[in-house]
């Protein structure tokens, strides 16, 4: 073995690389862990390195605990030195020392045995990591999105669940000697509580059962899926009294907050990073070459696979780089010409984007207005029936088809570097089927809040075709829902596995020019996260709505990975995992954020509807809150009013303004410290001090 | 691990695979080396054979695994990620280094080499990267600096056992 540690270290002027910021925060942090063992623990082969540590600044408090030896790079020979240096040293140490370096020591160790179980409790976590070593991390990290799904969904069922069902039910059924209240709503008038829910009674077709499966109606209204159920104002479990309408609506913000703070969270390593690789492609070639190679991947194919993309990636970027050089080379004349075509086709784009409103704005009035409860039990008239209540989630899945096939095409006009192409492909799939939803909740809004005549008017909303409107919402985006599911099921059924059993069974050209698909993360990422702002809007309207996301999305994994295994060919430009794990989080929060606008203007906004929910006694949604607080304390009551108050909001914002100008300075200055010690460094080289020959 | 290690040797050795030494031929039919284009500097480097002939002992195989593990520490697969790019052991990654290591990426065969104008130009973007003291190579303080903000060399850089 001639390679010898410490050679490295007489070659390089690691004094001044020490004072590099990160150097310095990765030394802070390995002191914090480390101890004074190091300095007398340094075996000879690595004296160099540990001696230019303990030059570095000396650590607070004395931490004891020695480095444990597997974290130094040598050899088990020479660990085993190490070793022997450390327990002879731990003698010389007084007896209280001693206890804390065993016990830390030990601690450790069950840490990391506990670490290690609690992996194994780790859902799905032998299929992922299967998936990881055929396909590569950028597949990989799409199934890693979908458990964070099925887990995120899990626990707000079980919120919603324990806070808002759970009471319902057990004082509905008068379990534990619980009770309920229907508290008639006061200064109403009379015919906007009117609310008769048409639930199968009497004899029924079977098939009904399947037609209200699918829309939410008949059986299905009046059961606890659905807001109209919750027609209680007060509970009793026992002897204490459960504000109902409060739990309800401090759920709904609860369940909020907590994904908005689960996704914060989950994005926060990615961000730092993405934030440092974003700044002008800072440091890709060298992340590309170092950190490119695959250690996991164990099977040849997928190895050749890799070999071919790794390849692509860097013929890719370094066209781009030179794409890039011509671009600041275009004379003024070109510019112009290439701006005004950007325009005209962002123009383009916009009346694409109209017409998918527009008509996902005509089909919901159509379907809203048609649809009505059939009173023939014909089924030819039924399945009319259903088709037209599907009429919105049909519209909707065509406009997010063939919006995105009509961005790609057009994108290759405007002439940008590839990199940036693909990106405001994405964004503008990502808007198309935000904004979706949107629209078809405007347009439901609009018939619901429709009032020609006085009677109407009195109540805030449509009372005879919409009597409890929550419910209507949350059917819709029940039906959203069902049919995304439908949808996907279909697709991997009809579409994937015939075009495989094609490709290998007929060998003409077209279809082995076609081929097989590969697997396109962005387009089922944007899918799954459409399905997840949908959960997120409905589950106000549907408490048990989570649930079926739930399923769907533990069903959806299997569907995918199958489809996969079997039908798919990996993709010829792979996407970084780092990179991915962030951008699918941050469509996420998205989503989530677009999520808020709906509900905030159903929960404030518009009248909460007389005859049925919690709400039947409040103007609005909200209106629960303020009548709590007025129910508090009179303290209590006046600092949650100051709280609330201008004198107490601009001077807390314009504080948060002044931090946050705070960190961009110093983050600044840390900049500017770090390009003068870099060009230190390359000073070093040439004085004669530091300058030591290399050999 | 003893296990799988002792699966590698003959049978005849197999009662103290303590002490043997599995030739290099046997190790890279470990289906985790097997597709690895960094096989031969693997078990160059963590092979403590004499001889030069890179066979591993058991220990030499543990070191491996546990740098290879999860729980490795950064610094650790650093430190091991250099000395096997380093090709020609000279302590620092060279063009010539960076040069070879552009080729085991893409991959064995005439058709999957970058163009020579594509090599230069790509070790020239490497080298204005992460070269500090700009003299040209890179050394394993600058090699681990550039690690330490690379997101993707925590995740790839572990092998499953």
């Amino acid at each position: 073995e001639v390679f010898l540690p410490e050679e490295t270290r007489a070659a390089a002027p690691v004094d001044f690389l020490q004072e590099l910021p990160s150097y310095q925060s990765a030394l802070r942090r390995r002191a914090a862990a480390g101890g004074t063992q190091e300095r007398r623990a340094a075996p000879q082969g690595s004296a160099g390195l540990r001696a230019a540590e303990a030059r570095g600044p000396e650590q607070e408090g004395g931490e004891l605990g020695a480095r444990p030896a597997r974290e130094y790079p040598l050899s088990i020979a020479e660990k085993r030195r190490l070793r022997d240096c450390q327990q002879a040293d731990i003698k010389y140490l007084s007896g209280w020392k001693q206890w804390k370096t065993t016990s830390s020591k030990s601690l450790k160790k069950v840490l990391n045995e506990v670490k290690e179980f609690s992996s194994y409790l780790e859902l799905w976590r032998h299929d992922i990591r299967s998936i990881e070593g055929k396909f590569g991390t950028g597949i990989q990290s799409y199934f890693s999105f979908l458990r964070f799904l099925v887990l995120l969904n899990f626990i707000i069922f079980i919120l919603m669940f324990s806070f808002v069902t759970l009471p319902t039910v057990i004082s509905e059924y008068g379990i534990f000697n619980s009770s309920f209240a229907k508290i008639a709503p006061k200064n109403i008038e009379p015919h906007c509580t009117v609310y008769k829910p048409s639930g199968n009674k009497g004899l029924v077709y079977f098939y009904t059962y399947f037609k209200d499966l699918l829309s939410g109606t008949g059986f299905l209204e009046v059961t606890a899926l659905f807001y109209g159920y919750y027609t209680i104002d007060a509970a009793w479990l026992s002897i204490m009294r459960y504000n109902l309408p409060l739990a309800y609506l401090l759920a709904t913000f609860g369940y909020l907050a907590l994904s908005l703070l689960w996704i914060i969270k989950r994005s926060g390593e990615g961000f730092k990073q993405n934030l440092v690789h974003d700044e002008d492609q800072f440091q890709s070639y060298c992340n590309k070459i170092f950190a490119g190679w695959d250690f996991c991947i164990t099977d040849p194919n997928a190895a050749q696979l890799k070999h071919r993309s790794l390849q692509y990636e860097l013929q890719t970027d370094l066209e781009e780089e030179r794409l890039k050089r011509k671009i600041a080379d275009r004379t003024m004349k070109e510019k112009l010409c290439i701006y005004s075509l950007r325009i005209f086709i962002n123009i383009t784009v916009i009346a694409v984007l109209s017409g998918c409103f527009y008509s996902i704005y005509r089909a919901t009035v159509f379907s809203q207005e048609n649809s009505n409860v059939s009173i023939g039990h014909d089924i030819k008239t039924d399945s009319a029936n259903l088709l037209v209540q599907y009429l919105p989630s049909m519209v909707i899945t065509l406009a997010n088809f063939i919006a995105p096939l009509i961005f790609s095409f057009l994108i290759r006009f405007e002439d940008y570097s590839p990199a940036f192409e693909i990106r405001l492909t994405l964004m503008r799939c990502i808007f198309v089927r935000l904004a979706n939803i949107g629209v078809l909740l405007f347009s439901l809004w609009s018939q619901i809040s429709y009032c020609a005549t006085d009677k109407c008017k009195a109540c805030g909303y449509n009372y005879e075709l919409y009597p409890c409107w929550e419910s209507e919402v949350g059917q819709e985006m029940y039906k959203l829902m069902i049919f995304d599911f439908i949808i996907i099921l279909a697709v991997t059924l009809f579409v994937d596995f015939p075009r495989k059993l094609l490709v290998t069974h007929c060998s003409c050209k077209p279809v082995q020019w076609c081929g097989l698909q590969e697997f396109g993360i962005s387009d089922n990422v944007l899918e799954i996260i459409y399905g997840q702002t949908i959960c997120w809007i409905g589950t106000f309207f549907s408490p048990l709505l989570p649930a079926i996301a739930t399923i769907k999305y533990f069903i959806i994994f299997y569907i995918k990975k199958i489809s996969l295994m079997h039908t798919r060919k990996p993709a010829a430009r792979p996407i970084r995992a780092s990179s991915s794990n962030f951008f699918f989080l941050v469509v996420l929060l998205i989503g989530l954020i677009l999520a808020f606008i709906p509900l905030g203007i159903s929960i404030a906004h518009i009248p909460s509807s007389k005859a049925c929910g919690p709400f039947r006694s409040f103007n609005t949604s909200w209106a629960v809150v303020p009548d709590t607080i007025r129910g508090f304390p009179t303290g209590l009551q006046q600092v949650l009013h100051s709280i609330a108050s201008e004198a107490f909001a601009v001077p807390f914002f314009m504080v948060i303004c002044l931090v946050m100008f705070y960190f961009i300075a110093l983050a600044g200055a840390h900049k500017r410290v770090v390009e003068q010690l870099r060009e230190q460094l390359v000073m070093v080289r040439f004085d004669p001090f530091f300058c030591t020959p290399k050999v | 691990a003893y296990k799988r290690f002792s699966e590698l040797l003959p049978k005849e050795e197999r009662e103290n695979a303590c002490s043997a030494r599995v030739p290099k031929s046997q190790i890279l039919t470990l289906p985790e080396l097997r597709a690895n284009p960094f096989q031969h500097r693997i078990c160059r480097v963590f092979s403590t054979s004499y001889e030069g002939d890179d066979s591993m002992s058991f220990e030499d195989f543990l070191d491996m695994l546990s740098v290879f593990s999860d729980s490795a520490t950064s610094d650790i697969k650093s430190h091991y990620a250099f000395r096997i790019f380093d090709f020609d052991d000279d302590g620092t990654l060279d063009r010539k280094d960076l040069g070879k290591l552009v080729n085991c990426l893409t991959g064995q065969g005439e058709e999957s080499r970058l163009s020579n104008m594509e090599m230069e130009q790509l070790i020239q973007n490497i080298l204005e990267e992460s070269d500090i003291d700009k003299d040209g190579t890179i050394n394993l303080s600058e090699f681990q600096h550039v690690i330490s903000r690379s997101p993707d060399f925590a995740m790839y850089g572990g092998l499953q056992w």
